[in-house]
């Protein structure tokens, strides 16, 4: 494992040792899970819905290019200057070129998830300008000086409580209080301030229509409206795999995104972006920039079992549902993207030196799998980058760097013993008779151990009962 | 085989014999459940046959990444299973393995086609005795409430969720008390549970409250390594609960 290689293990550690955490992301998630089953009861029309939901993407990845290309001309058409980033380094320095160039100050955000593999605040504070996160929940985080623990809901790892106190704490003007309505309005009291004189809004893109040119941005409480509108300039910031063909695919993939995410049917707010500020008209920004972002992404559309990936459209359903995830929490990822999907797109963004442990922070149990709306096979992407992990390749960035001699010679053995009858029969005959004697303090055994029984090998194997038993063998 | 977990397979004639798969874990851990599971078969008056050859479906290679590995293991098992029955696995999980990877495993190779021969025959146990040979038990046991903990891989993979509910519920003296999160893993995932020990141990914990809730003398699963590890976490923390595989819980019921 390489020095900078994150340590998933020792995060969730910690993480299973937070009574709170434990109890607020159980809570959280178990709501989250049956609000999301009551809006999907129907199956014969989830089943109907989410194999549109997933066409849509797959024709959208099918000629990606074309796409891109397509939305490039109709943005320019509409006045929405559109820049091309292949780093994340090289997108802060498009937004950082614009911000200068206005001589911005402040910076409103609303949530973006690209911002954050950007890690774009940080990188905006060094240059002198402020960025404050608009949507409450990024707010919070914010505050708190942490990353967000789900790409929906980015403060779900807090309580009301410790909310309370944070803004005590942070926000001057503000009196201890557990009411939530008062917290809100706190919130909002800070950002309305803001949202007047901020030089600049920034968002992030659900959907952007190839056809038409038209950002499609969802959410609940108005501060993406505002980001977008009320500032003279509007930054917007999209991976390249979130543009769709045609304005008629956008509802069926809205649809899924807020039943699968929240179990709203949908959501308060649904802009539609498709141009700066024309004559005459009484709000909306003077500038539209798009920053559209590869970072690794045209790498994953190269390879075809790989580019299933890219059909995500980051409802975060599938950490809701993830056992893992709802033991340990977002950060313990430590990650923009956590759960089933970071797990399967961190390391390719990445690169499998830095997180090749993600696609094993997972049992296969495959519940994010059952309830991807877009049908991703997020399980067979995560067997795969384990097999990456262990064999040198060039498919994904870091391939082979997990490979360890020791492990590889173990299952070389395995598999000489369980491809030969003999040895096999032989090696599971020995196991029965001597298997209970090993100590339960050898490494494997140890771990298994700490909270169970051993496990006790029978006298017999199943081979030889059937045998005596006269079972045919033929 | 589709990725939301429905199997849709055609109706088959009852056959006049099946091969029986008894899977690594259970040919070391539990073998009282194989027999079980051949027993049951037998008593429905099919012929059942035990490959002596056969040792593992390859899932612990092919889930650590050593695909190679696993597709030699796998294909170590084509010739044991020549003729054209069916192929019944105690296990969920083995039967997922073989029915749903394999076609991925052999793709390019050789042997492609006799491998998706063989895994188109692959029956997870109580698939097929409720949907091919309709079995109706007959309960002959003490009254005794119980609880089913079912297999992530059985559900998801194979598409087997009511099947072992209702053959439990033919057994008129067992009174069956359904877990209120029966869909969750267990925490076991293979080397899973080795790689992040404690992250397994809060999965296993969650569960063993569950179970503890329902006020069951016993925990029903269809999967060895399902309860390798409740069973191990329940007798670690010396809870009055047994683990039982499902083939055995019900030949106890139903022989005596
Ligand atoms: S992988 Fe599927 S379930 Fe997870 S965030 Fe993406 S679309 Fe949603």
């Amino acid at each position: 494992m390489g020095e900078t290689s994150i340590n998933f293990a020792k995060a969730s550690s910690a993480a299973l040792q937070d009574q709170q955490l434990r109890g607020n992301f159980r809570r959280a998630m178990d709501g989250l899970m049956s609000k999301r089953a009551v809006q999907f009861a129907d199956t014969a029309e989830w089943n109907g819905v989410r194999t549109l939901g997933a066409s849509v993407r797959l024709r959208a990845l099918s000629k990606l290019p074309e796409l891109l290309e397509k939305l490039e001309a109709n943005c320019t058409k509409n006045g929405i200057q559109v820049h091309w980033a292949s780093t994340t380094d090289e997108a802060n320095a498009i937004v950082l070129s614009i911000m200068q160039r206005v001589n911005a100050k402040l910076v409103v955000k609303g949530k973006s998830m690209v911002s954050e593999e950007m890690h774009l605040n940080a990188f905006l504070e060094k240059h002198g300008i402020e960025s404050l996160e608009s949507d409450l929940g990024e707010y919070i985080v914010q505050l708190d000086e942490a990353m967000p623990s789900h790409i929906i809901m980015p403060a779900i790892h807090m309580n009301t409580k410790q909310i309370a106190h944070l803004f005590k704490q942070k926000i001057k003007e503000a009196e201890y209080t557990e009411d939530v309505a008062q917290l809100t309005d706190l919130a909002r009291r800070v950002l309305r301030k803001k949202f007047a004189t901020a030089d600049v809004g920034i968002s992030g893109v659900n959907m952007a229509v190839a056809e038409t040119g038209t950002l499609c941005l969802v959410e609940n409480e108005g501060n993406g409206r505002m980001s977008t509108t009320v500032p003279p300039v509007h930054i917007a910031v999209m991976g390249l795999e979130k543009v769709v063909e045609k304005l008629e695919d956008v509802p069926p993939v809205i649809s899924l995104l807020t039943r699968s995410a929240t179990a709203q049917p949908i959501t308060t707010y649904v802009n539609m972006i498709s141009s700066p500020r024309k004559e005459g008209e009484k709000d909306g920004p003077n500038e539209i920039h798009l920053v559209i972002l590869d970072n690794g992404r045209s790498g994953i559309y190269a390879d075809e079992e790989l580019r299933n990936t890219l059909r995500c459209i980051r409802c975060g359903a599938c950490m809701n549902h993830c056992p893992v995830y709802t033991k340990v929490g977002g950060h313990a990822y430590q990650a923009p993207y956590p759960g089933p999907i970071g797990s399967i797109l961190m390391p390719q963004v990445e690169g499998l030196e830095k997180r090749g442990e993600l696609p094993h922070a997972c049992t296969m149990c495959n519940a994010c799998v059952e309830i991807c709306p877009v049908k991703i096979p997020i399980v067979e992407i995560m067997g795969r980058l384990r097999s990456e992990a262990v064999h040198p390749g060039d498919a994904v960035r870091g391939a082979g760097s997990h490979a360890s001699k020791a492990e590889a010679m173990v299952w070389k053995g395995w598999s000489m013993t369980y491809a030969s009858p003999l040895a096999y029969q032989f090696a599971t005959a020995l196991l029965a008779k001597l298997g209970n004697a090993a100590p339960a303090s050898l490494p494997l055994l140890k771990e298994w151990t700490n909270v169970r029984a051993k496990p006790r090998f029978a006298n017999r194997t199943l081979h030889a009962l059937a045998r005596e038993k006269g079972i045919p063998d033929v | 085989m589709s990725h939301d977990g429905t199997t849709n397979r055609p109706d088959i004639e009852r056959p006049e014999s099946v091969y029986f798969f008894g899977t690594c874990l259970v040919d070391l851990f539990y073998p009282e459940a194989g027999m079980a599971g051949m027993e049951l078969l037998k008593a429905q008056g099919v012929r059942v046959v035990f490959p002596q050859g056969q040792s593992c479906c390859g899932q612990p290679a092919y889930n650590s990444g050593y695909r190679e590995e696993a597709l030699k293991v796998a294909r170590a098992q084509l010739d044991y299973f020549p003729g054209d029955w069916p192929i019944v696995v105690p296990s969920g999980s083995c039967a997922g393995m073989m029915s749903k990877h394999w076609p991925d495993l052999f793709k390019g190779e050789p042997d492609e086609a006799r491998a998706r021969q063989v895994a188109s025959r692959v029956w997870e146990l109580t698939q097929f005795l409720v949907q091919v040979l309709k079995v109706k038990f007959e309960d002959q046991g003490p009254p005794v409430k119980i609880t089913w903990h079912a297999s992530c891989h059985a559900q998801r993979e194979m598409g087997v969720t009511d099947e072992p509910k209702a053959l439990l519920r033919q057994l008129a003296n067992v009174e069956l008390v359904e877990l209120q999160r029966e869909k969750e893993c267990c925490g076991f995932g293979g080397t899973f549970a080795v790689r992040h020990p404690e992250i397994s141990a809060a999965m296993v914990g969650d569960k063993v409250a569950d179970i503890e809730n329902t006020g069951a003398k016993a925990v029903v699963s269809g999967d060895c390594g399902c309860l390798m590890n409740i069973s191990g976490a329940l007798e670690g923390g010396k809870k009055p609960v047994r683990g039982v595989h499902i083939a055995q819980f019900l030949k106890e019921r139903t022989h005596g």
